[in-house]
């Protein structure tokens, strides 16, 4: 038998090594480390260390301006839309640096989708909007874009309410099914995780309910990062919480744990609705 | 003491309620007075030109014979010339206000060429005359032809079709351009799959009433020297030819007074013209209003 | 069906950083088209007229009072009496347009419901878009028949009647401009003054006016400047004798005007009247240069006021 390269074995080693440590935890999906984030002068983000564990829903909450949505859109980079922004450290998704600059953002961005505050549909037809990111990713193929398409909307389970007028402007819709388009729409390219920036903050409590059932139902296929400013939401389907203030991470842990037993007095405090 | 006796300011009171009075009536007359003009402008030119407006007018070249003069040549020259026009301001104008509003950075050079923009908007429309006259007639070799007359007035009208789509393109809003790049669309994607799209009824709003101002001018084809007797109808952009405003100065210009006549019947089809891409451009405009 | 392995298949990397390379510097040329354009104008005028001083001294120019380049035997190129010409259009213009476009502004953003102003912006706006040659035709055929009857001696060509028209011309520009202006005064400044008494009036006059003043004083700069520049009025209406002097009934000539009886006449390429255009042409240009300079001038320095 031929000898494996030295490297190649270590790698295995240290997988090993690292089963060992955590043999009943999923597979972690982002890891972050030593994150700092500045808008200009402003440190928004401090020293964040935060492991993301692969097919779980991980809320993130804490008071407003706190940077959890910062955090969020680190994740897919989306932040560099602000020109000001600056980081250091680094975050792995799936072993590779996405804050180096050699990993193309379009290619991060295909494989983690995103679910915006405001339902922000496309003002085009319901199949356009679902349509357009397998086809800027270059699929044409008619047959396998319906195919999509109907696939995306039955798993935002939506499909039932729009399969009459597909073809009819997406903003004939109301806020919810706007929205639950929205994560259709982010379905269509099968993304690895989602990453929904309150995705339920501009709904009606009816509409609420239905999204957060939905993500309960996506969980079994996708990872699943939710930014909340409610607590009740981040409770009812989180399994993972992290809690965010002043651009620091006080706490993660089970969600269960942070809602019963918080480690951090300013957690509770937080999650006793004390303040924020 | 008192220093503010009632009585007194109910007695100047209704004096002032009066001055007030009278003030609307006369800022409302000065108003109503704007609208007068043009009716009675519209209304001259319908009694003055109507006569002249038969199927001869439109099927005649112009004619030193006021009863055989006819509009065809300068129609269809303007038809032509729009057909240059169009195009190219609408592609410069465009592409100029993708690049200041989705790359350009905040610079010099980016503040340099939108202060040039709102300068060049100001020149008068002679002046684009002289340049036309001197780099496409003369220096380019294009002689009095469409393609000279057709670039020299894209240049007129760019710097309006630029800002209409500056207004249009960053009134999407910026959720949308968010939500393609969150799907792992690149810019150009964006701009072309959603940015455009969006801004599409605001740039062909703007674009339109751009290019009626294309149709209308006549000083700068004066300057380049386009001629006004032509008996022929334009083979290709590089034909001579002649235009509906161009047309209808000469024969404003003419001794005869049954001339005027037929200016005010030219008048009239530019005005159908011009009512006609304007009522596109509303129709437009409220088909597509409330979008976001 | 997996669609990631799909989009692998389909990835064309290196394409997809070609365009987003090259659109940015394609769009960019677009953009520079207007500054070439602007770099076209000026280095025509320069030009031309740069070939016009090397036949008329510069200070005979600029100082001159004849106007006279068709003489055969001593023609003249002194071109006071266009600029003149060109005043006179003007000045009589704004007399009309100023008060009639500000009394249409204080009615709309003060008096007028918004049903009013729904329907009267849009007809303004029409005015706006008419043809000049439609104007020009107006007020020789309209305009001046009808002055003619009030004015005894008034000739056919005049200031008079280009001036009414070309100010009828600008109106809607000083009406719009300052209506905006006028707008954009926060209420809470005119509930102030409501709630001291004061009248709909005095609020516009003492509290409005004062305040959109800078933008106020830039639409009528501006549309001073495009009254200047107004060629087709005042080539129909105006007539084609310059004249140093300050009689409005007679006929006159502007520098618009001028440029455009040289291209309809018969001037041949390389004579020094068809030089003259282009002196005439830049001395324009460097009028509505400055007043445009001006107008930009006085809107940026006043602006955060409230």
């Amino acid at each position: 038998m031929v000898k494996k390269p030295i490297v190649e074995q270590a790698m295995q080693e240290k997988k090993k090594d690292l089963k060992v440590i955590t043999p009943s935890e999923k597979a972690s999906i982002y890891k972050t480390e030593n994150l700092n984030l500045w808008y200009g002068d402003k440190h928004a983000l401090k020293d964040i260390q935060l492991d993301i564990k692969q097919n779980e829903v991980t809320a993130i909450i804490g008071p407003s301006g706190c940077g959890k949505s910062t955090y969020l859109k680190t994740l897919n980079r989306m932040v560099e839309l602000v020109p000001s922004v600056r980081t250091t450290g680094e975050i792995h998704y799936r072993d590779r640096n996405i804050l180096d600059k050699s990993y193309q953002v379009e290619e991060l961005r295909t494989k983690v989708g995103m679910v915006f505050q405001k339902p922000n549909p496309f003002p085009k037809s319901i199949y356009d909007n679902i349509a357009y990111g397998p086809r800027i990713h270059g699929i044409k193929n008619r047959k396998i874009l319906d195919e999509i398409v109907e696939r995306s909307l039955r798993g935002a389970a939506i499909w039932d309410e729009v399969k009459d007028r597909l073809h009819e402007n997406a903003y004939g819709l109301s806020g919810g099914q706007q929205q639950r388009i929205c994560i259709a729409r982010c379905l269509a390219i099968e993304p690895d995780v989602i990453l929904m920036d309150e995705p339920t903050s501009a709904l009606d409590p009816i509409s609420t309910l239905k999204v957060e059932e939905l993500v309960q139902e996506l969980k079994k296929d996708y990872s699943i990062i939710i930014v909340t400013h409610n607590m009740q939401q981040a409770a009812r389907i989180s399994d993972k919480t992290a809690f965010f203030l002043n651009g620091e991470v006080i706490e993660y842990d089970e969600t269960d744990k942070i809602f019963s037993n918080p480690a951090d007095q300013r957690t509770e405090d937080y999650v006793s609705g004390r303040f924020g | 003491m008192n220093y503010i006796h009632h009585d007194t300011v109910v007695k100047r009171m209704s004096k002032r309620l009066l001055k007030n009075k009278i003030y609307k009536m006369l800022f409302l007359s000065a108003t109503l007075l704007a609208l007068l003009v043009l009716a009675v402008l519209g209304y001259r030119m319908i009694i003055q030109g109507t006569g002249y407006l038969n199927w001869d007018f439109f099927n005649n070249f112009s004619s030193r014979f006021p009863q055989n003069a006819g509009i065809k040549a300068a129609l269809v020259g303007s038809i032509w010339l729009l057909a240059i026009v169009a195009p190219v301001s609408l592609i410069l104008g465009v592409g100029a206000a993708v690049y200041l509003e989705e790359y350009a950075k905040k610079n010099r050079i980016t503040t340099f060429i939108q202060m040039n923009i709102s300068n060049l908007a100001g020149v008068p429309s002679i002046v684009f005359g002289l340049l036309g006259l001197t780099i496409f007639v003369r220096m380019l070799g294009m002689g009095k032809s469409v393609l000279a007359a057709g670039l020299t007035m894209s240049l007129l009208i760019l710097p309006v079709i630029i800002v209409a789509a500056q207004e249009a393109i960053r009134a999407v809003p910026n959720e949308l351009r968010e939500a393609s790049y969150g799907i792992g669309a690149t810019k150009w994607q964006t701009i072309l799959k959603v940015v455009l799209p969006s801004a599409i009824p605001g740039i062909l709003t703007g674009g339109i009433l751009a290019l009626s101002r294309a149709i209308g001018e006549t000083a700068p084809l004066v300057v380049i020297g386009i001629p006004v007797i032509i008996h022929f109808l334009p083979e290709s952009i590089f034909s001579e030819f002649t235009a509906l405003p161009m047309q209808i100065f000469d024969w404003a210009k003419r001794p005869q007074e049954e001339f005027q006549y037929v200016a005010a019947a030219g008048i009239l089809v530019l005005m159908a013209v011009l009512v006609f891409m304007n009522s596109i451009a509303v129709i437009i405009r409220n088909k597509f209003s409330k979008r976001y | 069906m997996n669609v990631q392995s799909m989009i692998e298949q389909h990835k064309n990397k290196g394409m997809k950083k070609f365009v987003e390379k090259l659109m940015p510097k394609l769009l960019f040329i677009t953009a520079l088209v207007s500054v070439l354009a602007t770099i076209g104008i000026v280095f025509t005028l320069i030009f031309e007229t740069f070939e016009f001083f090397r036949r008329v001294p510069f200070f005979d120019y600029i100082l001159g009072t004849e106007w006279l380049p068709f003489s055969g035997t001593s023609p003249s190129y002194g071109v006071l009496p266009l600029i003149i010409g060109t005043l006179k259009v003007t000045g009589i213009a704004i007399v009309v347009a100023v008060p009639l476009g500000l009394a249409a502004a204080i009615y709309l953003s003060e008096y007028a419901s918004d049903n009013v102003r729904r329907v009267v912006k849009p007809i303004l706006e029409v005015l706006a878009g008419v043809p000049t040659i439609v104007y020009g035709f107006f007020a020789l055929t309209f305009v001046t028949p009808l002055l003619q009857e009030v004015i005894p001696g008034l000739k056919i060509f005049n200031a008079i009647s280009p001036g009414i028209v070309v100010g009828i011309m600008i109106l809607p520009t000083i009406a719009s401009l300052s209506e905006d202006a006028m707008s954009s005064v926060p209420r809470s400044m005119r509930e102030g003054a409501l709630a001291l008494g004061s009248t709909k009036l005095e609020v516009a006059l003492k509290v409005v006016l004062p305040a959109a003043l800078s933008g106020i004083l830039a639409s009528v700069v501006l549309g001073i400047s495009r009254a200047i520049g107004e060629t087709m009025i005042v080539s129909l209406a105006g007539g084609s004798t310059p004249k140093f002097d300050g009689e409005i009934t007679d006929s006159i000539q502007t520098m618009t005007a001028y440029i455009v009886q040289v291209s309809t006449g018969d001037a041949g390429y390389g004579t020094t009247i068809y030089y003259s255009i282009y002196a005439v042409g830049f001395t324009l240009f460097i009028f509505t240069l400055l007043m445009n300079l001006l107008a930009g001038y006085i809107s940026k320095k006043f602006r955060e006021e409230y």
